[in-house]
């Protein structure tokens, strides 16, 4: 394969995996040093900005919190098109990037969840209460473990591969009830600040050191992302190359 | 009760780890699954692709 025939081109040329490592040797490195800058720039303006009158230090905890959260939800978003792309198109590489978004989406969440929990104790004057902002990124947290977990299950990837798209399809149906939990009933949670029709009605103070950070934990999304792919892109191809190594030591023995 | 900014610096602990621990998993992973195609490439098992350029091996 000449070096020339492995340029991307087309969205298209992505779906060749060896085409797809090559790129992502080439921009991981561009990638994780952008994420590490803007995680230096975000945690600086983090401790160095000033407290808010009324929540005090923890307004600190939000400059975590809610970039997690907005993950949270991002990566449910980008293994649902991923979902697509295995149902619809069947992209080859797009239940690599399903399979290899959960872990990451539950870690995100689950530190969404603690974040939160941190800040509600001081400020709500407890760790968790059951409303439907907080119940329902629950319930995403569970959906990432169980997704994790059918793949886990199931050992053939072309197998798991239909039928974690369509759960996580079904799942999808989740991410605008977190949205709009906060409009829709009467949470403890606060209504949406940042992404609102309306502009952002936080101060400048806080919404610096939070859209650095945003920025900072996206970046690092996608790091770890292309990087995980990488990684199941390799995991495949042991098991196949593995597979091929038997059927030939089978061939050779009954051959003599 | 604790203080302020021990919630705070608790939250930045429990962020730090989590990110360190996926930043391992990753790396660890990758690692591993290279040292895997090394030894098979080293038992001279290869790719049907890499002989013939067409296509992809599934």
């Amino acid at each position: 394969m000449s070096e020339n025939s492995l340029a991307i081109r087309k969205f298209s040329d992505l779906a060749n995996p060896t085409r797809f490592l090559a790129l992502a040797d080439r921009i991981l490195p561009w990638l994780a040093a952008l994420a590490a800058l803007f995680f230096a720039a975000g945690l600086w303006l983090s401790f160095t900005t000033e407290g808010d009158y009324q929540q005090g230090e923890t307004v600190r905890i939000m400059y975590v919190h809610v970039p997690s959260a907005w993950l949270s939800m991002m990566c449910y978003t980008v293994m649902a098109i991923s979902a697509l792309g295995t149902l619809v198109w069947r992209h080859p590489l797009a239940d690599v990037s399903a399979k290899s978004a959960a872990p990451i989406g539950a870690s995100f969440t689950f530190l969404a969840l603690v974040t939160g929990s941190f800040w509600g104790k001081p400020m709500w004057g407890t760790w968790w209460v059951w409303d439907a902002r907080l119940t329902s990124v629950f319930v995403l947290f569970l959906m990432y473990l169980g997704l994790i977990a059918l793949n886990r299950a199931m050992e053939d990837p072309a197998r798991s591969a239909r039928v974690s798209a369509v759960l996580i399809l079904v799942g999808f149906v989740n991410i605008p009830i977190i949205k709009f939990s906060v409009e829709w009933w009467n949470t403890l949670h606060q209504p949406a600040s940042v992404m609102r029709l309306d502009g952002p009605t936080i101060d400048p103070e806080f919404l610096r050191p939070l859209l650095v950070m945003a920025v900072a934990f996206t970046l690092l999304f996608f790091t770890l992302h292309i990087a995980a792919m990488r990684n199941e892109i390799w995991r495949r191809r042991v098991t196949s190359l593995r597979r091929q190594a038997a059927r030939h030591a089978g061939r050779e023995t009954l051959a003599p | 009760m604790m203080s302020h900014a021990a919630y705070v610096i608790a939250s930045y602990a429990v962020a730090a780890v989590t990110v360190a621990a996926l930043v391992a998993w990753v790396v660890g992973d990758g690692r591993a699954r290279q040292r895997e195609l090394r030894a098979l490439e080293a038992a001279g098992i290869r790719r049907r692709s890499a002989e013939a350029p067409s296509g992809e091996g599934k």
